[in-house]
């Protein structure tokens, strides 16, 4: 109600022109620090506000008081749904919003949310001068102080590393196979991730000259004095291949083992059964699999997980499939007898199957029509005039 | 494996010296090592298939080329036809469903109505291929030979459907007659001055064949007249039907082996239409009204041998293929009582024996297909289903 109203008013004022702009000129000095909110406003203020004040600034009460909130509303949740205040998790909260607020919304960002205030405001330098104006920091007028600080403790580093080394030297203890720092399995920090850290932006040039020096670092001997600063700056990446749930191995009466295991592509659903100790027979749908594919390809698709691990007359395949159309249908059946064989293979193995990609569930969806358009991508015939 | 046992049967000497070229790295050309008068397990030398028996299953034998050009001038399927011209060779796989055939057609008697044996299976399991088979046999034993190489090409595609010139509600088909009649000849020359004609044919007020003429002039009548042609079928079956049994003794006896492939589109749809933009019905066709008669067991003295197609055929989903599906109620009351023979894919020895001649014939040529890797590649593609193997070799 009050968007409509401060709509109507602003279209009054517009056809008011000239004096209706230095009306509310005056009107938005007078405003406090608080998250400005513009009420009457006529376009061109408007639109050089928007260009010009870029992202909104929060003062550090403001966000005091947002945590104060988040606590109590916290424990609020909690005893609404009868659970104890002191052990409430975010997954619980999390858990509980999206029961009080069930959104029918597709993109996950869009639906209501209740996390801690340092996740959802982004994060702002403190004022950096005192009273009088002296900012604190010796860099500060390079405009960059925290990188450029950054870079001057790394430097430092080095510098000290050499003077130890040549302590060493001196002493007669120099020794040149030190203990290395173990970098595999971790990445350097991207340039977003960085930012982040300092609160700055940096240039690429700059994140390149950090990420040089950071390197020197490393290439000297006794580098390992520093490893906790290094690895500051290394990101540890996961192992792919233990995201992989590998479907159990069961046995029938006959003690022959099989696994069962699903698979999708673009709509079709596929659910088999892969049995051991068979001859290479696959029935799908109660058909012979060379009914149901009479296109070479299709039936390539089928063999490409077998033949990958070398195991192509030793299984048998039962499956059913529906959904979609034959090639999508290939391609689910294909992703299920992958998952099934992760039961009857080595962990190697396994890592070679997800670099061959055979464990990746194909994303591709068709893609949306567009209003205005023929099909998604498909423009109706431009006409000059 | 299979290998060892088929070769245990030929020369000793013969496996270690094949079985070393196999070891061989694949570089080197196996026709240079093998001699003329080398015996492969996958080949047999019983060129006549009187004598093929249940140890020749799997192998296979070479159809003399006279044979072919005078037996098939139109009976082979087309890709066979192909892989002759490839190869410089005719060579037929033995396999159960032909021998159970010709096992059935050495035992029957002749002096009863005929048998009727339908060959049915899945697409691509070699059917007509059995059936040229069972045909070659007959041809050996010296039968008179009614081929009709595939009956879907009469039910469709026909660019001339003239009225028919006997009976007002038929359809002729003078260029599908004529041609089947040019090759019944090529097939049948022997027979044709001995047979003669029971009674008087009238063609047009000019035209007629009197009784007692030998058949050929009958032939020769509807290859010049394409008019008539398709009612000088109808005569040439009559005549036949009325004279194979007759004189056990003497010159005239024959025997008479109608073989039809496709045998489902007599009882099927048409896809012809008359002038009036109708569907026409198979019963309104000369031809096919005339082989319809034949397929009867009205007479005596031969064989009917028969294979059912789905893929020629019209109006009929690609997963039929039992009689009873493809031929339909018609059809079924029409040829009942029938020995079905079922025709399936191949098995791991007929399977081993196809690999290996593909090998000889130096068809696959990449070097992958050469190991047991790659022969397990083909085993799953193909299901070892003979065309499918065939069409998959066919760019290896």
């Amino acid at each position: 109600m009050a968007a409509s109203g401060c709509r109507g008013v602003r279209s009054i004022l517009w056809k008011y022109g000239s004096c209706g702009k230095n009306f509310c000129l005056s009107r938005s000095k007078t405003v406090p620090q608080l998250p400005v909110r513009q009420i009457c406003v006529s376009s061109s203020l408007w639109k050089k506000n928007l260009a010009a004040a870029g992202p909104q600034k929060f003062t550090q009460e403001f966000i005091d008081k947002q945590v104060e909130e988040f606590e109590i509303g916290k424990r609020h949740l909690a005893n609404m749904m009868g659970e104890d205040p002191e052990t409430f998790t975010q997954e619980d909260i999390d858990r509980s919003i999206a029961y009080l607020f069930p959104s029918g919304l597709f993109e996950k960002r869009a639906r209501p949310v209740m996390k801690h205030p340092d996740e959802i405001f982004p994060k702002q330098t403190a004022v950096q001068w005192d009273a009088e104006g002296r900012p604190f920091h010796f860099l500060f007028y390079t405009g960059r102080q925290s990188y450029y600080s950054l870079l001057h403790d790394v430097y430092e580093k080095i510098l000290a590393m050499e003077r130890h080394q040549d302590k060493m030297r001196n002493k007669g203890l120099f020794a040149s196979e030190t203990k290395q720092i173990l970098l595999t399995g971790s990445r350097w920090q991207l340039k977003e991730e960085i930012e982040e850290y300092l609160v700055e932006n940096i240039s690429d040039h700059g994140y390149m000259r950090l990420i040089q020096l950071l390197e020197k670092l490393l290439s000297m001997p006794y580098c390992s004095l520093e490893e906790d600063f290094i690895l500051k700056f290394r990101k540890q990446l996961e192992v792919q291949s233990s995201k992989h749930e590998i479907p159990a191995l069961q046995h029938d009466p006959q003690g022959v083992a099989f696994s069962v295991a699903d698979g999708r592509r673009k709509t079709a659903k596929a659910s088999i059964t892969l049995r051991d100790s068979g001859s290479g027979n696959i029935t799908i749908n109660g058909r012979n699999y060379l009914h149901c594919f009479p296109l070479l390809q299709d039936r390539e698709q089928l063999m490409f997980p077998l033949h990958f691990v070398g195991m192509l007359g030793r299984f048998d395949v039962e499956g059913s499939v529906e959904g979609s159309g034959h090639s999508a249908q290939a391609g689910a059946l294909r992703l299920a007898i992958s998952r099934a064989l992760l039961s009857f293979v080595s962990e190697g193995e396994v890592e070679r199957m997800r670099q061959a990609g055979l464990l990746t569930a194909d994303p591709r969806i068709r893609e949306r029509k567009k209003p205005g358009q023929e099909g998604a991508r498909k423009k109706f015939t431009w006409k000059k005039r | 494996m299979n290998l060892h046992k088929l070769s245990s049967r030929l020369c000793p000497t013969v496996t270690q010296r094949f079985r070393h070229l196999h070891i061989q790295s694949s570089g080197q050309q196996l026709e240079a090592v093998s001699e003329p008068n080398l015996l492969s397990v996958f080949r047999t030398s019983e060129q006549d298939p009187s004598f093929h028996s249940e140890r020749h299953t799997g192998q296979y034998y070479t159809l003399p080329a006279a044979h072919i050009q005078k037996l098939f001038p139109h009976g082979l399927p087309p890709r066979f036809q192909l892989q002759i011209k490839t190869f410089n060779e005719g060579c037929v796989m033995v396999r159960p469903p032909a021998l159970e055939l010709i096992s059935y057609l050495k035992k029957a008697d002749y002096s009863k109505p005929p048998l009727r044996y339908i060959l049915y299976g899945d697409i691509g399991t070699g059917k007509t291929m059995s059936l040229s088979h069972a045909l070659h046999y007959c041809y050996t034993q010296g039968w008179l030979i009614v081929h009709i190489p595939d009956a879907h090409l009469w039910v469709k595609n026909c660019k001339e459907l003239l009225p028919s010139s006997s009976r007002p509600s038929r359809f002729d088909q003078p260029i599908q007659a004529s041609q089947w009649l040019k090759n019944f000849k090529i097939t049948n020359e022997r027979f044709l001055s001995k047979i003669k004609t029971t009674q008087q044919y009238v063609w047009t007020k000019r035209e007629r064949t009197e009784k007692g003429q030998p058949l050929g002039e009958l032939v020769d009548q509807g290859v010049n007249r394409m008019k008539s042609s398709s009612d000088v079928v109808g005569a040439v079956l009559r005549e036949l039907r009325l004279q194979a049994g007759g004189a056990t003794e003497g010159e005239g006896a024959f025997k008479l082996a109608v073989a039809v492939d496709g045998v489902n589109a007599l009882w099927g749809k048409t896809s012809l239409k008359k002038e009036d933009r109708t569907m026409c019905e198979p019963e309104e066709l000369t031809l096919i009204h005339n082989l319809r008669k034949m397929m009867k067991n009205n007479w005596s003295g031969g064989a009917v041998l028969t294979a059912l197609s789905q893929t020629g055929s019209l109006f009929k989903p690609r997963s039929a293929f039992l009689p009873s599906e493809l031929l339909g109620e018609e059809g079924f009351d029409h040829m009942e009582p029938f020995v079905p023979v079922s025709v399936s894919n191949y098995n791991e020895k007929e399977f081993e024996s196809c690999y290996l001649y593909y090998l000889d014939r130096n068809w696959l040529q990449h070097p992958h297909s050469l190991s047991e890797e790659g022969k397990k590649e083909l085993i799953f593609l193909s299901n070892k289903n003979p065309s499918t193997l065939e069409r998959l070799c066919a760019f290896l």
